[in-house]
């Protein structure tokens, strides 16, 4: 994902003359074609975040269409005041795009791991967020949001499904239809949501945007007023969509995704996965329980 | 120099900004800005207040958004607003508060107030400018205690680094930094690579020349000085 933004980035300078970019040390290999043909919309701060997002502000108050990134911690987290005032607050559009997801790389620590950025970016109005799950939506998400002057929100991953879907319409595509719960898988989640459900009688809906949420789609599908959530992040970020989804109805509503803090281990995402019950095992244990109307959280 | 329409002088500021306190006399502190500002907005600056949004104006970013009763009656005084909109500061249906917004008056840039925000934004507006060919000048004021914030170090850096010289950061000193700028305020720009001048915030034509001059691929920083805050 992060080369084919890189790719599509650098093709688009070439055709949008009003496109700029900003990076903080991060990625800038990838941008040295683009940096050397636009010099002055290829714009490396260096690794100082706050100055990321100021002057990526600045550069739409210019009337440019800016990108800034970096990694999720350090687009989202550090410099989460200019998010919220430098852009928001003064009404200027800009596209974020961040690498790094909840825990890419697990050798790296809880330092370069953001499970909360979807939740952080969700208190301040008016940001559409993407979470891709392949790098052909990447392609079209970018595209987009290149096009727009609203505020943008594109989470890249290293994982990936195997099949792009259809996406850019902002709505949730339905993969699957059941009588049971309805499940809503986010980005690289699908794959794996469809091999732990596989025999499974529950609806799969395929969310690559989760901001706007779309209430409609998932209103329109609900079969049992069921619900599960399989986000890539923070578990729970989408709950209270779904209960103002679902306000007029008694419902249930199962939320699995990452904790607010990744273990203290090493090794994979694989490994963090299974950790977090968020491997096909771990989903279609926590689904099948859910499917069943079995309680998830332990009586005793 | 400047395109201003209207004919204010410096003595109609008073008026204005006792409209806004209901108080006669104003405190250092209030005013701290203000000879800055009337410089700036009767000389140096080229705004058409009729044209607030013309693409190829002069920017000038309140970074400082505390205390602006200045900033509100000089741009009063100018006509970007009507005066009468100084009554009932920060009210319920004031379009003035303690700290501006942009989306609620016109000639105001930015929306300010949250300190260290102005001079990443101002960077980002010069580099934006220049890239797209249009030489209009950026202007941003932040005070000395605002340069607290690392925030605006991180910018002083890239600022100097991509040699905008289209940019100027007025920096007003009222000595109100807690832990001070032990070497001086300027030093910190110049280290950076920041033509800088150092002047008497008071004196019209001192502040006039300084914010006149610029250094080719150099951004400028000047530090008008004025009584310490008490």
């Amino acid at each position: 994902m992060r080369h084919r933004f890189a790719a599509v980035t650098t093709e688009l300078l070439d055709d949008v003359p009003q496109l700029a970019v900003v990076l903080a040390d991060i990625s800038t290999e990838l941008f040295e074609q683009a940096a050397s043909r636009h010099q002055s919309r290829v714009i490396n701060v260096g690794i100082r975040e706050q100055a990321l997002i100021g002057s990526t502000a600045g550069l739409a108050l210019s009337g440019l269409r800016p990108i800034a990134h970096t990694y999720a911690p350090f687009l989202i987290e550090r410099p989460f005041e200019q998010v919220k005032v430098d852009l928001g607050h003064q009404d200027l559009g800009a596209i974020l795009v961040s690498v790094g997801a909840t825990y890419d790389e697990p050798r790296y620590g809880y330092t370069h791991h953001a499970p909360g950025d979807v939740a952080l970016i969700d208190t301040l109005p008016q940001w559409t967020v993407h979470v891709p799950g392949h790098p052909d939506e990447v392609d079209t998400l970018l595209r987009q949001a290149v096009a727009d002057d609203n505020r943008v929100y594109i989470r890249l991953s290293t994982q990936t499904n195997h099949r792009p879907q259809s996406v850019g319409d902002g709505q949730f595509s339905v993969i699957r239809k059941g009588t049971g719960p309805t499940v809503v898988a986010v980005g690289p989640m699908l794959d794996r949501v469809l091999e732990a459900t596989s025999d499974l009688d529950v609806t799969v809906l395929y969310a690559a945007t989760v901001r706007p949420f779309d209430a409609a789609t998932l209103r329109f599908v609900l079969a049992e007023p069921a619900v599960v959530l399989v986000e890539p992040y923070l578990r729970g970020t989408s709950s209270a969509r779904v209960s103002e989804a679902l306000v007029d109805l008694p419902h249930r509503l199962l939320a699995l995704g990452a904790p607010p803090h990744t273990a203290r281990r090493y090794g994979t995402p694989a490994d963090h996965d299974a950790e977090y019950g968020l491997d096909p095992a771990g989903l279609r244990a926590s689904i099948s329980r859910f499917v069943a109307h079995e309680s998830t959280f332990s009586t005793s | 120099m400047t395109q201003m329409t209207t004919a204010a002088t410096y003595a109609d500021l008073a008026p204005l900004m006792s409209r806004l306190t209901g108080a006669e006399k104003h405190t250092p502190s209030a005013t701290s800005t203000l000879d800055v500002l009337w410089v700036l907005y009767d000389r140096i600056l080229r705004i058409d207040p009729q044209a607030p949004d013309d693409p190829d104006r002069d920017r000038f970013l309140l970074s400082k958004g505390h205390g602006p009763m200045a900033y509100y009656a000089v741009l009063a005084a100018h006509g970007f607003f009507p005066a009468e909109w100084l009554s009932g500061f920060a009210g319920p249906d004031s379009r003035l508060g303690h700290h501006p917004d942009r989306q609620l008056l016109p000639g105001v840039e930015i929306s300010s107030g949250s300190l260290g925000h102005g001079l990443g934004t101002a960077t980002g507006l010069a580099l934006g400018l220049r890239a797209q060919g249009n030489p209009a000048k950026t202007f941003v004021l932040v005070g000395d205690a605002e340069l607290d914030e690392g925030s605006n170090h991180e910018a002083i850096v890239v600022a100097a680094a991509y040699e905008l010289d289209t940019l100027t950061t007025i920096v007003v000193d009222n000595n109100s930094a807690s832990l001070g700028w032990p070497g001086g305020i300027a030093q910190r720009f110049e280290l950076e690579g920041w033509s800088t001048s150092t002047v008497d915030g008071r004196d019209h034509e001192a502040l006039a020349a300084a914010l006149s001059t610029r250094a080719p691929r150099q951004p400028r920083a000047v530090v008008a000085v004025v009584e310490p805050k008490g």
